[in-house]
Protein backbone atom coordinates (compact mmCIF):
# COMPACT_ATOMS: atom_id res chain seq x y z
CA UNK A 1 0.00 0.00 0.00
CA UNK A 2 1.37 3.08 -0.45
CA UNK A 3 2.58 5.81 2.20
CA UNK A 4 0.89 8.41 1.59
CA UNK A 5 -2.51 6.85 2.44
CA UNK A 6 -1.07 5.11 5.41
CA UNK A 7 0.16 8.39 6.42
CA UNK A 8 -3.14 10.13 6.08
CA UNK A 9 -4.55 6.82 8.07
CA UNK A 10 -1.85 7.58 10.90
CA UNK A 11 -2.59 11.22 10.96
CA UNK A 12 -6.35 10.48 11.04
CA UNK A 13 -5.78 8.56 13.99
CA UNK A 14 -4.03 11.52 15.61
CA UNK A 15 -6.67 14.11 14.55
CA UNK A 16 -9.12 11.55 16.44
CA UNK A 17 -7.14 11.27 19.84
CA UNK A 18 -6.77 15.06 19.85
CA UNK A 19 -9.90 15.44 19.71
CA UNK A 20 -11.41 13.20 22.00
CA UNK A 21 -8.68 14.44 24.09
CA UNK A 22 -9.70 17.97 23.83
CA UNK A 23 -13.92 16.97 24.66
CA UNK A 24 -12.46 15.33 27.78
CA UNK A 25 -10.34 18.14 28.78
CA UNK A 26 -13.29 20.81 28.16
CA UNK A 27 -16.27 18.13 29.57
CA UNK A 28 -14.82 16.81 32.49
CA UNK A 29 -15.39 18.70 36.00
CA UNK A 30 -12.24 16.69 37.94
CA UNK A 31 -8.93 18.75 37.89
CA UNK A 32 -7.16 14.81 37.17
CA UNK A 33 -9.67 14.38 34.71
CA UNK A 34 -9.12 16.96 33.17
CA UNK A 35 -5.45 16.19 32.84
CA UNK A 36 -6.39 13.10 31.36
CA UNK A 37 -7.74 14.53 28.57
CA UNK A 38 -4.94 16.88 27.85
CA UNK A 39 -2.85 13.86 28.21
CA UNK A 40 -4.53 11.78 25.66
CA UNK A 41 -4.39 15.04 23.15
CA UNK A 42 -0.35 15.19 23.46
CA UNK A 43 -0.80 11.64 22.24
CA UNK A 44 -2.05 12.40 19.16
CA UNK A 45 0.78 14.80 18.62
CA UNK A 46 3.32 12.34 19.74
CA UNK A 47 1.55 9.28 17.37
CA UNK A 48 1.20 12.71 14.09
CA UNK A 49 5.63 13.55 14.82
CA UNK A 50 6.05 9.85 14.69
CA UNK A 51 4.30 9.22 11.70
CA UNK A 52 5.79 12.50 10.03
CA UNK A 53 9.11 11.58 10.79
CA UNK A 54 8.74 7.82 9.35
CA UNK A 55 6.78 9.11 5.76
CA UNK A 56 8.63 12.68 5.14
CA UNK A 57 11.80 13.11 6.42
CA UNK A 58 13.43 10.34 7.82
CA UNK A 59 17.27 11.76 7.25
CA UNK A 60 16.06 14.65 9.35
CA UNK A 61 16.01 13.95 13.29
CA UNK A 62 13.62 17.26 13.75
CA UNK A 63 10.91 14.82 13.64
CA UNK A 64 12.16 12.90 16.50
CA UNK A 65 12.94 15.80 18.40
CA UNK A 66 9.40 17.30 18.09
CA UNK A 67 8.16 13.89 19.50
CA UNK A 68 10.63 14.07 22.77
CA UNK A 69 9.90 17.64 22.89
CA UNK A 70 5.83 15.90 23.18
CA UNK A 71 6.85 13.93 26.04
CA UNK A 72 8.76 16.46 28.33
CA UNK A 73 5.76 18.71 27.93
CA UNK A 74 3.41 15.38 29.10
CA UNK A 75 5.89 15.00 32.00
CA UNK A 76 5.80 18.90 32.58
CA UNK A 77 1.90 19.11 32.32
CA UNK A 78 1.62 15.62 34.68
CA UNK A 79 3.94 17.13 37.65
CA UNK A 80 2.48 20.99 37.62
CA UNK A 81 -1.09 19.61 37.16
CA UNK A 82 -0.76 17.11 40.60
CA UNK A 83 1.63 19.93 42.18
CA UNK A 84 -1.81 22.10 41.74
CA UNK A 85 -3.93 19.64 42.41
CA UNK A 86 -2.97 19.37 45.84
CA UNK A 87 -2.19 23.29 46.41
CA UNK A 88 -5.57 24.11 45.48
CA UNK A 89 -7.40 21.05 47.62
CA UNK A 90 -4.63 21.70 50.73
CA UNK A 91 -6.04 25.94 50.60
CA UNK A 92 -9.48 25.57 49.62
CA UNK A 93 -10.67 21.62 49.79
CA UNK A 94 -10.60 22.03 46.15
CA UNK A 95 -11.15 19.04 43.74
CA UNK A 96 -13.40 20.22 40.54
CA UNK A 97 -12.94 23.08 38.29
CA UNK A 98 -16.72 24.37 39.00
CA UNK A 99 -15.64 24.82 42.43
CA UNK A 100 -12.55 26.96 41.76
CA UNK A 101 -14.04 30.77 40.78
CA UNK A 102 -12.92 32.62 42.60
CA UNK A 103 -11.20 34.51 39.68
CA UNK A 104 -14.13 34.46 37.72
CA UNK A 105 -14.56 38.08 36.38
CA UNK B 1 6.53 7.93 -1.58
CA UNK B 2 7.47 4.74 0.85
CA UNK B 3 5.87 1.43 0.55
CA UNK B 4 4.10 0.23 3.50
CA UNK B 5 4.13 -4.46 3.84
CA UNK B 6 0.80 -5.58 4.28
CA UNK B 7 1.72 -7.22 7.77
CA UNK B 8 2.63 -3.35 9.22
CA UNK B 9 -0.55 -1.70 7.78
CA UNK B 10 -2.72 -4.56 10.01
CA UNK B 11 -0.50 -3.50 12.88
CA UNK B 12 -1.24 0.06 12.40
CA UNK B 13 -4.54 -0.01 11.61
CA UNK B 14 -5.39 -2.30 14.51
CA UNK B 15 -3.18 -0.43 16.85
CA UNK B 16 -4.69 2.81 15.90
CA UNK B 17 -8.57 1.56 16.30
CA UNK B 18 -7.19 0.62 19.60
CA UNK B 19 -5.79 3.66 20.95
CA UNK B 20 -8.64 5.91 19.76
CA UNK B 21 -11.21 3.21 20.88
CA UNK B 22 -9.70 3.42 24.23
CA UNK B 23 -9.04 6.91 24.35
CA UNK B 24 -12.97 7.10 24.29
CA UNK B 25 -13.06 4.80 26.89
CA UNK B 26 -11.62 6.95 29.18
CA UNK B 27 -14.58 9.42 29.64
CA UNK B 28 -17.20 6.50 29.31
CA UNK B 29 -15.99 4.13 31.67
CA UNK B 30 -17.43 5.03 35.70
CA UNK B 31 -14.27 3.95 37.12
CA UNK B 32 -11.55 5.86 37.84
CA UNK B 33 -9.28 3.37 38.14
CA UNK B 34 -10.37 2.19 34.87
CA UNK B 35 -10.22 5.47 33.26
CA UNK B 36 -6.38 5.36 34.21
CA UNK B 37 -5.85 1.96 32.56
CA UNK B 38 -8.49 2.59 29.83
CA UNK B 39 -5.25 5.77 29.03
CA UNK B 40 -2.75 3.51 30.05
CA UNK B 41 -3.77 1.09 26.83
CA UNK B 42 -3.80 4.13 24.46
CA UNK B 43 -0.55 5.12 24.89
CA UNK B 44 0.67 1.55 24.83
CA UNK B 45 -1.19 1.24 21.48
CA UNK B 46 0.76 4.25 20.44
CA UNK B 47 3.91 3.32 21.45
CA UNK B 48 3.46 0.00 19.37
CA UNK B 49 2.61 1.82 16.17
CA UNK B 50 5.71 3.81 16.98
CA UNK B 51 8.06 0.32 16.98
CA UNK B 52 6.20 -0.19 13.72
CA UNK B 53 7.75 2.84 12.29
CA UNK B 54 11.38 1.97 13.78
CA UNK B 55 11.40 4.73 16.41
CA UNK B 56 12.48 2.30 18.83
CA UNK B 57 13.69 4.10 21.38
CA UNK B 58 10.96 7.22 21.40
CA UNK B 59 8.35 3.97 21.58
CA UNK B 60 10.04 2.37 24.27
CA UNK B 61 10.73 5.45 26.33
CA UNK B 62 7.00 6.16 25.86
CA UNK B 63 5.88 3.32 26.96
CA UNK B 64 7.81 3.22 30.01
CA UNK B 65 7.19 6.51 30.93
CA UNK B 66 3.22 6.49 30.54
CA UNK B 67 3.24 3.50 32.56
CA UNK B 68 4.94 5.10 35.93
CA UNK B 69 2.78 8.02 35.07
CA UNK B 70 -0.35 6.27 34.95
CA UNK B 71 0.47 4.27 37.70
CA UNK B 72 1.08 7.55 40.18
CA UNK B 73 -2.27 9.32 37.74
CA UNK B 74 -4.11 6.39 39.70
CA UNK B 75 -2.91 7.06 43.30
CA UNK B 76 -3.90 10.57 42.74
CA UNK B 77 -7.13 9.55 41.29
CA UNK B 78 -7.93 7.55 44.84
CA UNK B 79 -6.79 10.52 46.48
CA UNK B 80 -8.69 13.62 44.69
CA UNK B 81 -11.92 12.12 43.18
CA UNK B 82 -15.30 11.48 44.71
CA UNK B 83 -15.76 8.22 43.12
CA UNK B 84 -12.72 6.32 42.49
CA UNK B 85 -14.04 2.74 42.03
CA UNK B 86 -17.07 3.48 40.19
CA UNK B 87 -19.70 2.37 42.94
CA UNK B 88 -21.83 4.63 42.29
CA UNK B 89 -22.71 6.53 38.96
CA UNK B 90 -22.56 9.93 38.91
CA UNK B 91 -22.22 12.58 36.56
CA UNK B 92 -18.68 14.01 36.42
CA UNK B 93 -19.18 16.27 33.57
CA UNK B 94 -20.02 20.11 32.24
CA UNK B 95 -20.83 21.90 29.57
CA UNK B 96 -20.99 18.23 27.65
CA UNK B 97 -22.77 19.39 24.30
CA UNK B 98 -20.19 22.54 23.69
CA UNK B 99 -17.33 20.82 24.52
CA UNK B 100 -18.24 17.39 22.48
CA UNK B 101 -19.01 20.38 19.35
CA UNK B 102 -15.45 21.59 20.12
CA UNK B 103 -13.65 17.83 20.29
CA UNK B 104 -16.04 17.03 17.11
CA UNK B 105 -14.90 20.47 14.94
CA UNK B 106 -11.46 20.19 15.57
CA UNK B 107 -11.27 16.44 14.29
CA UNK B 108 -13.05 16.97 10.95
CA UNK B 109 -11.13 20.23 10.72
CA UNK B 110 -7.66 18.04 11.04
CA UNK B 111 -8.95 15.59 8.77
CA UNK B 112 -9.84 17.76 5.60
CA UNK B 113 -6.28 19.14 6.09
CA UNK B 114 -5.02 15.90 6.17
CA UNK B 115 -6.72 14.50 3.21
CA UNK B 116 -6.69 17.44 0.89
CA UNK B 117 -2.78 18.58 1.57
CA UNK B 118 -0.79 17.20 -1.26
CA UNK B 119 1.80 15.12 0.90
CA UNK B 120 5.13 15.05 -0.25
CA UNK B 121 7.41 12.00 -1.39
CA UNK B 122 10.00 11.16 1.65
CA UNK B 123 13.15 12.82 1.32
CA UNK B 124 16.06 10.63 1.97
CA UNK B 125 16.58 6.80 3.19
CA UNK B 126 15.79 5.63 6.85
CA UNK B 127 18.85 5.71 9.23
CA UNK B 128 20.61 2.77 9.78
CA UNK B 129 19.75 3.12 14.25
CA UNK B 130 17.19 6.04 14.65
CA UNK B 131 18.14 6.31 17.97
CA UNK B 132 21.57 6.87 17.04
CA UNK B 133 20.48 9.83 15.04
CA UNK B 134 18.49 10.86 17.44
CA UNK B 135 21.55 10.82 19.95
CA UNK B 136 23.88 12.70 17.46
CA UNK B 137 20.78 15.22 17.16
CA UNK B 138 21.04 15.91 20.87
CA UNK B 139 24.31 16.16 21.52
CA UNK B 140 24.91 18.36 18.42
CA UNK B 141 22.50 19.88 15.71
CA UNK B 142 19.96 20.08 18.62
CA UNK B 143 21.49 20.58 21.60
CA UNK B 144 19.57 23.76 22.36
CA UNK B 145 16.29 21.88 21.95
CA UNK B 146 17.59 19.81 25.34
CA UNK B 147 19.44 22.85 27.17
CA UNK B 148 15.92 24.84 27.03
CA UNK B 149 14.15 21.30 27.98
CA UNK B 150 16.59 20.88 31.15
CA UNK B 151 15.64 24.33 32.15
CA UNK B 152 11.86 23.56 31.97
CA UNK B 153 12.35 20.54 33.69
CA UNK B 154 14.15 22.08 36.41
CA UNK B 155 11.67 24.70 37.07
CA UNK B 156 9.18 22.01 36.97
CA UNK B 157 10.66 20.56 40.07
CA UNK B 158 11.38 23.86 42.17
CA UNK B 159 7.83 25.32 40.82
CA UNK B 160 6.26 22.15 41.69
CA UNK B 161 8.35 21.90 45.39
CA UNK B 162 7.19 25.17 46.03
CA UNK B 163 3.25 24.61 45.33
CA UNK B 164 3.35 21.06 47.21
CA UNK B 165 5.12 22.24 50.28
CA UNK B 166 2.28 23.19 52.54
CA UNK B 167 3.96 25.72 55.20
CA UNK B 168 5.78 28.95 53.17
CA UNK B 169 7.97 31.21 54.50
CA UNK B 170 5.73 33.24 55.79
CA UNK B 171 4.55 30.30 57.94
CA UNK B 172 7.74 29.70 59.68
CA UNK B 173 8.66 33.67 60.22
CA UNK B 174 5.39 35.65 60.51
CA UNK B 175 3.99 38.01 58.14
CA UNK B 176 6.36 40.30 58.11
CA UNK B 177 9.24 37.76 57.88
CA UNK B 178 10.83 39.22 61.49
CA UNK B 179 11.03 36.11 63.95
CA UNK B 180 14.22 35.28 64.60
CA UNK B 181 13.96 31.87 64.84
CA UNK B 182 11.13 30.01 62.10
CA UNK B 183 8.36 28.39 64.09
CA UNK B 184 8.43 25.09 62.57
CA UNK B 185 6.38 21.78 64.21
CA UNK B 186 9.92 20.05 64.86
CA UNK B 187 13.23 21.91 65.73
CA UNK B 188 15.89 21.55 63.56
CA UNK B 189 19.14 20.70 64.92
CA UNK B 190 20.46 18.59 67.58
CA UNK B 191 18.22 19.81 70.07
CA UNK B 192 20.89 21.43 72.53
Amino acid sequence: MSGELVLQIVLTVAAGLVGVGLYGALSQQSIVMIMMGLELALNGVLLAGGAAWFFLGPELPDAQMLVVVTLVVMAVEMAMGFAVTIAIYRARQVDMVDMATELKG
Amino acid sequence: MVDVSTWSLVVVAVLGVLAVALGVAVFVVDSMARATFALLGSFLAVAGILLVFDLVYLAVVTALMMTIEMAVMAVFMIMFMMNPAGLMPMSMVHNQRGSAGVGVVTFVVLVIGIWTVDWPPRTGALPEDSTRQLGEAIMGSHMLVMLVIGIALFGTILAGTVLATARGRYDRFGPDLSAARPSDPVEGGMGR
